[in-house]
């Protein structure tokens, strides 16, 4: 589709966090936003060649922000592909996504990054954004080129899946990383404390009897990133927050003033250890489902801002893998398809206005690691999510994009649905045609 | 009432009413044992496979004894590693089995789960002979049948388990089959191999041996599993046996009747002094004949399901 089109939203509820809230038309011209206020369709409706898409009954809002997905290309793409993965983004609203380095090879050079890229434009779907390594190889050892990686094309780093153990090399990483205000992320877990866990350990798993992952092998890392970005300065930014304590030192640490940030997961507020009890792998992920105490402080973290983003930590892996014994299935679950109506869940709960909602998917997450997406302002490129908000649906895995098939949300019926997805102006997702 | 399930998974999910129904069962068994040909055609034609993952003698030895004896067609499947390894999943393995028409699945394996997971997905009883920390059913029923030959019966009785509770499927089915036939159930050991929330099942915690001993009928001794030092879950094996070792000192706090248990193999000296093991009160040979008892009541009751 050329990008000399234009495109007229009409009719739709605009929500633009911080800048608009509210009924109004949405102007695109030449891939980029050139309006958005109400009534454009009169002013518009005589020009040549304007597409029109109706909104009504629709919630318009800037293109959702993930900052942390695993599309397994190059390595792994039985479990996923950069198309697949962006193609399942697109299908729920996501527009632009980050993807962890834990691909084979590892994400720490330039020629991965730049191929990542190019299979992303190739892909043509959601604008991907390469998270680099830390280390090289993510072996915890040696820093990789963050400046190179940076200068390719790296939003980022981090060493997702394999935290890096050493608290030196975490210090040196974040110092050198703090020349280039990169983001630094690291996936906090102790893999000592946790070695050989497949759960949340406590109730569930002394009667299960699978082997447990402590809260405080979570915790005592977000202590130690917390007390070396105070010390460095370094920006630090926590993927999937899961315990009551973890979000008790972020709230204290951004008291603070340092420069923290935090995301979180939607299965980490929708669900506990309980849905373990099945022994069924697409419940299992790391960091592990907790209890409900620590559902509530998620919740809680969500809703004072503690907790900036919603983030899926989409990890695409195969039925034959999920099938194995539970503590052989490897961790994680998908993630992008299901993210929005488990969020709208909180506006539903009263937690969050809807507004706040939208934020932590599209301003925050874009806030987080600087990119210049998660609004409609004008001139900002057009990247645009309709949604019905009322719709509902029933999960069915086969029916997902995604390559895999890893959800532990089969069968729920959700509430709220994305319609239409447009990146740069071009609409790659369409609910209707698919 | 008869007994209505394709599978024994665990005793978690069983009523008090089930276990007793093959509790008797397995003491209509126990005669046959006895005989001169110990053999009776309850299960002739049918197919019983023990599929074990984990090494394993006694289990797996008793479990066929027991579907010989009730005239079964018995095969011991020992894959030498797990499925991981040998690239092929745990189900496709069930799945050729369930090809060949056998009837009964025993099955141990390492992961916590595995006979649950297979059960859903196979048309096959199946039979849990142990899954990683999670449960041994068939041993806590043949501690149960022993307890209750022994003393009559469970109801009231004061009971110790005492050692690794985290790691031990021996310690959680005791602990359920105790606790529903209305026993109270203490466990005793370092806090270290204590898991979480442990009392929530229904027991008192405590570390103290010496007190802990005090009063009770029967003291369930649980196997250490030596390759666990090192891994600072215990400083030596000679502290593990000065503070949880049942020594005849130790037991004179007990009851006077007091029956020692072990569900074997025991490391002599180190759970249990020497002199304990071959003295009066232990029933640990008991225990193993029942278990083949328990394991012929059982494979009755599921092969008569239809």
């Amino acid at each position: 589709m050329a990008n000399d089109m234009k495109i007229l939203i009409t009719g739709g509820h605009v929500i633009d966090p911080g800048q608009w809230n509210g009924m109004a038309d949405v102007l695109i011209e030449e891939g980029k936003i050139s309006a958005v206020e109400p009534n454009l369709r009169q002013k518009f409706q005589k020009v040549k060649g304007l597409k029109t898409i109706d909104a009504q009954g629709l919630l318009v809002c800037p293109g959702f922000v993930d900052v942390h997905v695993h599309f397994r290309e190059p390595g792994f793409e039985y479990k996923e592909t950069i198309a697949t993965g962006s193609a399942a983004a697109v299908a729920g609203g996501f527009t632009s996504v980050c993807c962890m380095p834990n691909t084979h090879p590892v994400n720490d050079s330039r020629s991965i990054t730049e191929f990542i890229l190019a299979q992303a434009a190739a892909a043509g779907k959601a604008r991907v954004f390469p998270i680099g390594a830390i280390t090289k190889g993510s072996k915890g050892e040696e820093l990789a080129e963050i400046g190179e990686l940076l200068d390719a094309g790296c939003v980022a780093i981090s060493d997702d899946g394999a935290p890096v153990m050493n608290s030196l090399v975490m210090r040196r990483a974040m110092e050198y990383a703090s020349a280039f205000h990169l983001p630094v992320v690291d996936h906090c877990e102790d893999s000592m404390l946790s070695r050989g866990g497949s759960m949340h350990e406590g109730a569930v798993s002394t009667e299960l009897g699978i082997p447990g992952i402590p809260k405080a092998a979570e915790e005592v890392m977000v202590a130690r990133n917390i007390a070396l970005a105070e010390l460095t300065g370094s920006r630090l930014h926590l993927p999937h927050v899961s315990t009551v304590g973890s979000v008790r030192m972020v709230r204290e640490a951004k008291g603070r003033g340092i420069p923290v940030t935090a995301e979180a997961c939607p299965h980490h507020f929708s669900l506990t250890d309980e849905a373990v009890r099945s022994y069924d792998a697409n419940a299992k992920m790391n960091p592990p489902l907790r209890t409900d105490e620590d559902v509530q402080a998620v919740k809680e973290g969500l809703r004072d801002n503690t907790i900036d983003v919603v983030a899926t930590d989409h990890a695409p892996h195969a039925v034959q893998e999920k099938q194995l014994e539970f503590d052989a299935a490897p961790f994680g679950i998908i993630g992008l398809e299901t993210a929005f109506p488990l969020t709208l869940n909180l506006v539903e709960e009263g937690l969050l206005s809807l507004e706040q909602a939208i934020a932590k998917l599209t301003r925050e997450p874009a806030r987080v690691f600087d990119l210049p997406h998660g609004t409609i302002l004008p001139g900002v490129e057009a990247d645009v999510t309709l949604i019905d908000p009322n719709a509902t649906w029933v999960v069915d895995p086969a029916r997902l994009h995604s390559l895999s098939r890893n959800t532990p949300f089969a069968g729920w019926t959700m509430k709220g649905r994305v319609v239409t997805t447009l990146v740069n102006g071009n609409v790659v997702y369409d609910r209707n045609e698919t | 009432m008869s007994f209505k399930r394709k599978d024994l998974l665990g005793l978690a999910a069983l009523s008090s009413e089930e276990m007793a129904l093959i509790l008797e069962a397995a003491e209509s068994f126990q005669e046959v044992s006895g005989r001169e040909i110990k053999k009776v055609p309850a299960l002739r034609g049918k197919t019983v496979v023990n599929l074990f993952f984990e090494p394993s003698t006694r289990t797996r030895t008793s479990f066929e004894l027991a579907a010989k004896r009730l005239s079964a067609d018995v095969v011991n499947f020992s894959p030498s590693s797990s499925s991981v390894v040998k690239g092929e999943t745990l189900l496709d393995t069930a799945r050729n089995i369930e090809s060949m028409q056998a009837d009964i699945l025993v099955l141990r394996h390492s992961s916590a789960g595995a006979a649950e997971t297979l059960a859903r997905n196979s048309r096959l009883s199946v039979i849990n002979a142990g899954d990683g920390w999670h449960e041994h059913p068939t041993q806590a029923l043949s501690d149960l049948l022993t307890i209750r030959e022994k003393k009559g019966q469970v109801r009231d009785l004061q009971v110790a388990i005492v050692g690794d509770l985290a790691h031990s499927r021996v310690a959680r089915s005791n602990i359920h089959a105790l606790t529903k036939m209305g026993a109270n159930v203490r466990v005793v050991g370092p806090p270290t191999m204590i898991p979480l929330s442990l009392h929530r099942l229904g027991v008192t915690v405590h570390h103290d041996f010496d007190k802990a001993i005090s009063g009770v009928d029967v003291v369930l001794m649980l196997r250490l599993q030596l390759e666990r030092q090192g891994r600072s879950l215990f400083p030596s094996i000679r502290e593990y046996a000065r503070l949880y070792g049942l020594t005849s000192e130790r037991m004179e706090r007990a009851a006077k009747d007091v029956l020692v248990m072990h569900p074997g193999p025991v490391n002599r000296g180190v759970e249990i002094a020497h002199d304990v093991v071959d003295g009066a009160s232990a029933v640990i040979l008991d225990q193993v004949a029942n278990g083949v008892a328990v394991r012929m009541g059982l494979m009755y009751l599921l092969s008569q399901r239809n």
